[in-house]
């Protein structure tokens, strides 16, 4: 079974109103063929709910007409595409070369320390024990000429400092869960 | 003073792609899109016929800003619509994640109408009524700026049925990929687009040009090499041909990170200045007063280049014929041919600069951890020699290194390079072999030092 068993989390049994009118106009952007849509999909679902369930991937392949296994062969390629869900904050440091002269990989130490990510969620991914923070690692993200580079949840972050992890830590304290909302 | 003042004018960039795109108050919408002339290249270019444009392209020599550097002319040449039937599609390829570049994201980030100005000029030339930009899936804000821009776009009917009243249909979409290296490559690029794997396809027989997305005629063009066609449009192949050097034309975007003062990216006319004076004029000198050790000139795919390094190359004498001459590598022009004759390539014009304080067993291993990453995993010379190479880099970073090692990593990168399906094959063993030939002392090093520290725990 590649995708675990989880119980459904609210809204995934029928996805509302609005998720299908998204999920039809991307699906409308691909006239030549259905199956193109499901990568997209695949990003809406992880949007909505965080991590792709064995609902999603029931889901998706009806709306496509396709077979289950063409969308799990895409989760289990993609790296972005997860099956777990990760930190209500998710930290992606860069590892590659010019990030790594940089000092990336001492970050990365240093924001694992920082939010007691420690636990590892398989795939180079740590967890906190609470859930709140995820950190893994990234290759190159395009920014190189700014290294290092991070990203936090959907925000990219150019010669990143522990001290942009205190402040974006301590913003996230502040305004309560309202950061890395719509991850489930 | 006066030669000072030549150097200083020899520096100043000259910015065509990035013209705007650091102006302050320069911004992405629309309106401050047209103050500054945009769409007009797309009206003039809707008044000529399509093979008229292909036919500026050529002329303009424009070479492909995505790696290989082929000709944008001649790739769109390949289609024949006297006799095509099928829907023709254009793919802009916006993945940008080749280690070391980042110079489409400064476009699509802060000028994306210039993208989607050069993309409806190409798929009109091109006959084609439907094209995807193909955006790396980490590049959220991106994807969301490219949405809001293609919006704007159609609003203003550049996009849409009928464009500007002149017949033409054309509408664009954004896909985002997921964090997979290879959906850069353009036929993992199309496999991923139609829903599946990003599975590089074999070419012949699958050139995109033949049999691309859904097996229709595509053409699949960069981001950088996509924005040059404006230009062309605005000032004729011709004029676009005498920017840069022959063979050699137009500008390129130069993305510097690593051990350089200023790191970052900068616009010259191809061949205008020279590898040195990017490292230590324009980036200002190698960090911390310490020496330059390595520069990898194109991307982490391109071979590495090592300072006091001697490359005979060629070159065109005014009166056309070829002369052989010997160049520093801080002499090397920046342009694809000398870069190419001296061993390495300009590709994706991603330069990553190692000072002496660097180990280089490390830098190749940190790339090698890339590339076994990311191998699709279809060859079995790529994904296990890949891993394989890793796999002995990190031993040897970890203190066990073994004397047979720098011997056993040319023998499986020369088993890799040639015998896969995409050039990825190429792009993971040419770190490993230029690395390994070119400091062979720093990796025969880290055996010795494994031995001794061995000899020295079991004489204790
Ligand atoms: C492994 C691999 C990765 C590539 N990654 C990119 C990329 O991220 N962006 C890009 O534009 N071209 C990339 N390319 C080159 C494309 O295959 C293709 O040549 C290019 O998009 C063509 O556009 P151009 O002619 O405008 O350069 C890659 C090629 C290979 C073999
Ligand atoms: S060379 Fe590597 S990346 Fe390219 S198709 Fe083969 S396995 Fe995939
Ligand atoms: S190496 Fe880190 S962003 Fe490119």
């Amino acid at each position: 079974m590649v995708v675990p068993d989880q119980p459904l989390l609210p809204g995934e049994e029928a996805p509302g109103a609005e998720f299908e009118r998204k999920a039809d106009e991307i699906v409308g952007q691909y006239p030549a063929s259905r199956r193109s849509a499901a990568l997209p999909l695949l990003h809406l679902w992880q949007k909505e709910f965080g991590f792709l369930s064995q609902r999603a991937v029931e889901w998706i392949s009806e709306r496509l007409g396709l077979q289950p296994i063409h969308i799990l062969e895409l989760i289990t390629f993609y790296p972005m595409l997860r099956i777990r869900p990760g930190g209500r904050i998710n930290f992606k440091v860069c590892r590659t070369l010019s990030c790594a002269l940089a000092g990336s990989h001492e970050l990365f130490a240093q924001i694992r320390d920082r939010c007691g990510a420690t636990a590892s969620a398989g795939h180079g991914i740590y967890l906190s024990p609470d859930g709140t923070y995820s950190v893994e690692f990234v290759e190159c993200l395009a920014l190189c000429g700014s290294a290092p580079a991070m990203m936090v949840d959907e925000e990219e972050f150019e010669r990143a400092t522990i001290g942009t992890v205190d402040r974006i830590l301590a913003e996230s304290l502040g305004s309560g869960a309202s950061h890395g909302e719509g991850k489930g | 003073m006066a030669e000072s003042g030549a150097l200083t004018d020899r520096l100043r960039e000259h910015r065509l792609i990035l013209r705007y795109a650091d102006e302050p108050g320069y911004s992405q919408d629309i309106d401050c899109y047209l103050r500054h002339g945009g769409y007009e290249q797309l009206r003039k270019a809707l008044s000529m016929d399509p093979a008229a444009i292909v036919a500026e392209v050529k002329a303009s020599g424009l070479r492909g800003r995505g790696g290989a550097g082929f000709p944008t002319g001649t790739k769109w040449g390949f289609i024949d619509h006297t006799k095509n039937r099928k829907p023709v599609y254009l793919l802009c390829n916006a993945d940008e994640s080749e280690p070391g570049t980042f110079k489409d994201r400064q476009i699509i980030y802060k000028d994306p109408h210039q993208l989607l100005e050069g993309m409806i000029i190409a798929s009109y030339a091109n006959r084609a009524h439907l094209a995807y930009i193909y955006i790396r899936g980490e590049m959220v804000r991106g994807a969301q700026i490219l949405e809001r821009a293609l919006a704007e776009a159609r609003a203003k009917n550049f996009l849409g049925t009928n464009i500007l009243g002149s017949g033409y249909d054309l509408d664009i979409f954004v896909f985002r990929g997921a964090g997979a290296y290879i959906c850069g490559e353009e036929t993992g690029l199309i496999e991923s687009l139609e829903g599946k794997r990003a599975y590089p396809r074999i070419k012949p027989p699958y050139f995109p040009a033949a049999l691309g997305l859904y097996l229709c005629p595509t053409i699949v063009n960069n981001v950088e090499t996509l924005c040059n066609v404006k230009h062309i449009v605005e000032m004729g192949g011709a004029a676009f041909a005498k920017i840069g050097t022959p063979n050699n034309t137009g500008t390129r975007i130069w993305c510097v990170s690593g051990d350089v003062r200023r790191p970052g990216y900068y616009e010259y006319d191809c061949g205008a200045i020279t590898l040195g004076e990017l490292l230590y004029d324009v980036c200002g000198g190698i960090r911390d007063g310490n020496r330059l050790k390595a520069v990898i000139p194109g991307g982490s795919s391109a071979k590495v280049l090592r300072a006091g390094e001697i490359y005979r190359v060629q070159r065109k004498k005014p009166d056309g014929s070829a002369e052989e001459i010997e160049m520093r590598l801080e002499d090397l022009p920046l342009d694809f041919d000398t870069i190419a004759a001296s061993g390495s390539m300009s590709g994706s014009g991603g330069v990553i600069v190692m000072d002496h304080t660097r180990d280089m067993v490390e830098c190749l291993s940190n790339l090698s951890a890339f590339y076994a990453h990311e191998s699709c995993g279809q060859c079995t010379p790529c994904r296990e020699g890949a891993l394989w190479m890793h796999k002995i880099l990190r031993r040897m970073v970890g203190g066990g290194a073994r004397p047979e090692d720098p011997q056993l990593l040319l023998d499986v990168s020369g088993q890799i390079a040639g015998r896969t399906i995409c050039a990825f094959g190429e792009a993971c063993s040419w770190p490993v072999e230029s690395f390994v030939a070119k400091f062979r002392e720093e990796f025969e090093a880290k055996a010795t030092a494994a031995q001794e520290s061995e000899s020295l725990s079991r004489a204790c």
